[in-house]
């Protein structure tokens, strides 16, 4: 009839109370012990992901020795190595690395204050709002490659045409992070902003930028990786520009020449200085800030 | 601009037996998306210097907006609120708001940083060698020595709300704004910083303008109560409490008031539940 069960009406059942003394602390034995030293190092992150670097390695040298991979399709690691050294002595290694840092650095640098004028101008006007969410929508989806060739017709073939797209790669996602960001900083901190008496661009420095600084870092970092692969797949398609090559070009090169050594070199290169970038510089900043902060585990 | 606002508030004091702040026929409306919504209605009231001035009414009775009214993050629709007879236009460090959430210590700074912070800014320090030593002093009040260098994630909740009252009260504003300050603590943890709170009051006599919508707190806490009837809220009543405090609670004199203020509350509601089933 009814799906509700009638349940039987018991009461709880009478019991004595209990009152105890706690025993003295000293008789418990462990109360705080401190870790081992493999524990401790094991929580090292670092310690982690070098030892999942490592293990990487020696799959990568083990497939290649194991399955007798012919070097000129799948060099091992060790032969990638010894081309590395090579790279850096007879293929101006260094100087193909600083021209695409110096692009990539002067292009993501330019994004940045893109980014922050444009996300500070939508965080006061609300025309300015919908004007960056609007062209966010646009041109975050649109390939900064795509837009080479316009760039290359109107700036020619230069370092400009490469900062042109890579600050078109940059901008986007930084400044769509970044406002996302900002517009989640609670009430509760925008309030005791103002009651502190912080208006406008000294708001945004000491409440906003802080408060949204989880969201803001990981927008640069995707900003970092999107202008990288600008950067490498420009000079992939288009080769040097008048100036000269940087890694792309290493890589595009040496793969013509079937030089597939090199082209390893070229690849593990970018991966080291991404890792490099990733630890030195992001990992370092959030253990300082987000972290330390407690806004970020 | 704040700064000297605040500086123009010390050259002028106010005169004897004269009211803080004054509230008068205040109504205030806020939007959501789809309702606009009036919290209170034409509510007057005047706080004294040293009164520790409680609103106290059910939720949805305007009394957090009232507290954010006085602070300045609202206009009133009619009416007018005067601090020290100006008039109240935008948020300052004269009027000092501490929150519910613990979200209100900035997450970035430690618990001196976040003192200094305010005293900085708020235009009561320039030295920051000056600013550091009214937050030791103030952190030491809130007996939290020792902790000035922690992050407030840290902390646990009382701790979080002392330095947040600390910080007010570093400030040395005209009137303290609590917005249910402890109202999300464990209630071993509420009592203690009730009497903390008081403790602080008997050694500076600030004054205090408490928002909760706990009787029991209200009458510990506050001088003078004003009870406000949900939605709008309406002044009720202005009550005296200055003659209750956590060694008199449950006596038969704290449990009349609390139930003349608790009927008080609850007539509304059976009234609501009349006029509703009259309805159906």
């Amino acid at each position: 009839m009814s799906a509700v069960r009638e349940r039987p009406r018991t009461d709880p059942v009478p019991r004595p109370e209990i009152e105890r003394t706690p025993i003295d602390v000293r008789h418990i034995g462990q109360i705080e012990r401190p870790l081992s030293g493999i524990e401790r190092v094991w929580n090292v992150q670092i310690v982690r992901n070098l030892t999942v670097l490592v293990m990487f390695v020696v799959i990568w040298e083990a497939y290649t020795r194991i399955a007798d991979i012919p070097p000129l399709l799948f060099p091992s690691f060790t032969d990638t190595c010894v081309a590395i050294v090579d790279a850096f002595r007879d293929h101006r290694m260094l100087a193909k690395i600083s021209f695409t840092l110096t692009s990539l650095l002067t292009g993501y640098a330019v994004g940045l204050v893109a980014a922050a004028v444009l996300v500070s101008a939508a965080s006061i006007w609300r025309v300015w709002a919908d004007i960056l969410t609007t062209a966010t929508a646009m041109f975050n989806p649109l390939p900064s490659i795509a837009l080479l060739p316009l760039a290359m017709l109107w700036f020619g073939l230069g370092t400009f045409s490469l900062v042109f797209i890579l600050v078109h790669s940059v901008v986007w996602a930084v400044a769509l992070n970044a406002y996302v960001g900002f517009q989640g900083v609670s009430p509760t901190q925008r309030m005791i902003g103002h009651n502190y008496g912080l208006r406008g661009v000294m708001f945004a420095i000491k409440i906003l930028i802080p408060a949204a600084l989880a969201t803001v870092l990981s927008g640069m970092k995707i900003g970092w990786a999107f202008a990288w692969r600008t950067m490498i797949g420009a000079e992939l398609v288009f080769g040097a520009t008048a100036r000269g090559g940087g890694l792309g070009w290493h890589i595009f090169e040496n793969s013509e020449l079937l030089n597939i050594r090199q082209v390893f070199a070229g690849l593990f290169m970018i991966i080291l200085i991404g890792v490099l970038v990733e630890y030195a510089i992001f990992r370092t900043v959030e253990l300082r800030t987000v972290r330390r902060w407690g806004m970020q585990r | 601009m704040a700064a000297s606002a605040a500086a123009a508030a010390i050259e002028a004091p106010i005169p004897e037996g004269a009211p803080i702040l004054e509230v008068q026929g205040v109504t205030l409306q806020y939007k959501t998306r789809e309702h606009l919504i009036t919290a209170t209605y034409r509510v007057d009231f005047s706080v004294y210097p040293a009164d520790r001035f409680v609103l106290l009414g059910p939720s949805g009775c305007g009394k957090s907006t009232l507290l954010k009214g006085v602070a300045g993050f609202m206009k009133p629709v009619e009416g007018e609120m005067r601090l020290k007879g100006r008039r109240i236009a935008a948020p300052g460090p004269d009027r000092v708001m501490v929150f519910q959430e613990f979200d209100q210590l900035l997450p970035w700074k430690t618990v001196r940083q976040n003192i200094t912070f305010a005293l900085r800014n708020g235009g009561r320090c320039s030295r920051e060698s000056d600013a550091d030593e009214i937050a030791m002093s103030y952190i030491r009040k809130v007996k939290l020595g020792g902790f000035e260098n922690t992050y407030p994630h840290m902390l646990s909740g009382g701790m979080k709300q002392r330095v947040a009252i600390a910080r007010g009260m570093a400030m040395e504003p005209d009137i303290l704004l609590m917005d249910e300050p402890f109202a999300s603590l464990d209630a071993l943890t509420r009592r203690q910083m009730q009497e903390e709170l008081l403790g602080l009051w008997e050694e500076t006599r600030f004054t205090v303008l408490f928002v909760t919508h706990s009787i029991e707190e209200a009458l510990l806490v506050g001088s003078r109560i004003l009870v406000l009837s949900p939605h709008p809220g309406q002044v009720k009543a202005e009550l005296n409490a200055n003659q209750h405090s956590h060694a008199n609670v449950g006596s038969a004199e704290f449990t009349a008031l609390q139930t003349r203020i608790h009927d008080m509350l609850f007539a509304d509601r059976v009234l609501e539940d009349e006029t509703v089933r009259r309805g159906s």
